[in-house]
């Protein structure tokens, strides 16, 4: 656990970044600090590691006060990433990763050895380990700023705006593998963004700052959709707030239709007589692939279906999703009949728009009740 | 081209201890020099002050004329005036300061968010100038070095003024007695020698910084 105790920083310059900050980080959650640019998210992370020395208050890290632990001890017991991954141009990819456990007294052999199985836990080819920083994409070296981070197994770790300079793609990619790495290794997380989308994903607890360093709320993802605290968070958490909400609220249960599906291959005079509204849904090995318009077929009434003809357009909603997944499917269905999926990939049902729509109108209705009692 | 081969047979042993002078000095104060800037480049590279001192004080070193130079040391060392000492040390202190600029700029250009990085994962200041700062300035202060070593190469040639026995002896020896040859000779052994250290401290940064042409497309 790491806990600000009315923290100030005030720069030389007399800048106040951060002021009189009180916060608890717990042991194995991600938190994530979100804020306007120059809010002080950077000078509150650089404090933890004695980057940056507090004017004022104290910092314990498991209840230890970190002014009493010797700033390069510390560090290396803390992980740290930094936008553009700050990987040592002069080192290998393995010699990057292996820097912390070197520091620590390991031997060159077992430190390369201990990377060397790291790569595979970030996601990275083995074959990469030779490599200079200057020849990987910008997601690679991110990852193995990552991977350099934790190489020493630390149970902290920092991360400024890890993911801040890859593009939209990568970054999606970058979250999801870091979200499985947590599941993983339960570390203390402090992750640094000014991407609220970013903060939601990952945060399984979000800090919102406010200029001069101030905490504006403390609260899980939910909670600060549903409930911003006052109207700067309500502000920069979006207009969009309360459909993103839906992304937190499981879909439980919907009433799942069944449909007379086309598996690829099929003659296509099959589609006509299955196809409903004037689509049919042609799945492969039970998998859906996509949705074929029944009234723009050919006369080649024998011929095969192809991948080729088929509407991609549609995205898949998980069987215990959120109503966000469950609504997305159905709006983006060509055919208005968003496809369920079971855990295993396989088709499992369709639903309507309206159906998911009831079913948030009725949880609404049920958390006004609550709300009221 | 005869002449020149003549001579050479000539006054073969003369050249050849003359040869070895000139190799010794150009060599070592080279050495000395760079080992004598690195701390002072680094030093000036840490703190505001420190960088104003020593640049102004390296600076102030270049702007002294080297016969100057040639001629005051022997009182400030103690030594005979045609000692090759006076040389050694004179070229030392024109290295140190070219070099102390060079390094001192080469360690400052290194991203501040590289030094921050290796700082958050542990280094301890040494640690990090070893392990990180130098390597990285290398190829800078190589450049550095080069400039320096081919500028030695030619103060030395000066030196042969004040009479000390090296390759410079060629020049001033063609001058008195009013023959072309020995002048040639000269300048094709200094031009070789400048070449010789250039291509050397290129070869050498090559190897030690074999990420350079890692990064190269
Ligand atoms: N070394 C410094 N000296 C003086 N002022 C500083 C220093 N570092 C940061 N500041 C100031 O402190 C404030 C907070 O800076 P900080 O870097 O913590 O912001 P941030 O939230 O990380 O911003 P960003 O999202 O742009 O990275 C800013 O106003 C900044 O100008
Ligand atoms: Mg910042």
């Amino acid at each position: 656990m790491i806990r600000f105790n009315s923290v100030t920083k005030r720069y030389a310059d007399g800048g106040v970044a951060v002021d009189s900050l009180d916060l608890v980080i717990d042991s194995g959650e991600i938190t994530v600090l979100v804020g306007p640019s120059g809010c002080g998210k950077t000078t509150t992370l650089r404090m933890i590691n004695r980057m940056v020395e507090p004017t004022s208050g104290h910092i314990l890290l498991d209840g230890r006060d970190v002014t009493q632990i010797k700033p390069t001890e510390l560090r290396r017991g803390i992980g740290y990433v930094i936008q553009q991954a700050g990987l040592f141009p002069n080192y290998t990819v393995l010699d990057n990763i292996a820097t912390v456990p070197r520091l620590l007294g390991k031997t060159r052999r077992a430190a390369r050895r201990q990377a060397l199985e790291l790569l595979g836990k970030v996601g990275l080819d083995p074959a990469l380990a030779g490599r200079y920083p200057a020849q990987l994409s910008g997601g690679q070296q991110q990852r193995v700023g990552v991977a350099r981070a934790i190489a020493a197994d630390p149970p902290v770790l920092l991360m400024d705006e890890p993911f801040s300079a890859v593009d939209p793609v990568v970054r999606q990619q970058l979250q999801r593998d870091l979200l499985q790495l947590q599941a993983d290794l339960h570390k203390t997380i402090v992750f640094v963004t000014h991407d609220i989308d970013e903060a939601i994903t990952l945060g399984d607890r979000i800090a919102v700052m406010r200029n001069g360093g101030r905490l504006a709320q403390l609260a899980a993802p939910a909670e600060l959709l549903s409930r911003p605290a006052d109207t700067f968070v309500a502000g920069f958490v979006g207009r969009d707030r309360g459909y993103r909400a839906l992304g937190f609220a499981s879909a439980g249960h919907l009433p799942l239709h069944d449909e007379a599906v086309l598996r690829i291959g099929e003659p296509r005079g099959a589609a006509r007589d299955r196809g409903q509204d004037g689509w049919v849904l042609v799945v492969q090995d039970a998998l859906p692939l996509g949705w074929l318009r029944t009234t723009a077929l050919d006369d080649a009434a024998d011929d095969p279906v192809t991948p080729e003809m088929l509407n991609l357009g549609g995205t898949l909603a998980d069987e215990s999703g959120t109503l966000r997944e469950a609504l997305d499917a159905a709006l983006s269905a060509p055919s208005g009949r968003g496809v369920v999926v079971h855990e295993d990939g396989t088709f499992a049902g369709t639903v309507t728009a309206s159906e998911v729509l009831a079913r948030i109108e009725s949880r609404a209705a049920h958390l006004r009740e609550q709300a009221t009692r | 081209m005869t002449a020149l081969w003549d001579y050479l047979r000539d006054n073969h042993a003369e050249i050849q201890s003359w040869a070895v002078t000139t190799l010794w000095l150009s060599l070592l104060p080279l050495l000395a020099g760079l080992a004598l800037a690195l701390p002072a480049g680094w030093l000036a590279a840490r703190h505001a002050w420190t960088r104003d001192t020593l640049l102004a004080l390296s600076g102030a070193l270049y702007t002294i004329p080297s016969l100057v130079l040639f001629l005051v040391l022997p009182e400030l060392l103690g030594t005979r005036i045609l000692s090759a000492v006076n040389v050694g040390v004179a070229l030392t202190i024109y290295v140190f300061a070219l070099l102390v600029r060079t390094i001192t700029d080469a360690l400052t250009a290194v991203p501040s968010e590289l030094l921050a990085a290796a700082t958050a994962i542990g280094h301890s200041n040494l640690q990090r100038l070893w392990a990180v700062q130098l390597p990285v300035a290398t190829p800078v202060i190589a450049a550095g070095l080069r400039v320096a070593a081919v500028s030695n190469v030619s103060l030395i040639s000066v030196a042969s003024i004040i009479g000390v026995s090296q390759l410079g002896q060629l020049f001033t020896l063609g001058e008195s007695t009013e023959t072309l040859t020995p002048i040639v000779l000269g300048l094709i052994f200094f031009v070789v020698l400048a070449f010789l250290y250039d291509g050397a401290i290129l070869a050498l940064t090559r190897v030690l910084t074999p990420w350079r042409k890692a990064a190269r497309p």
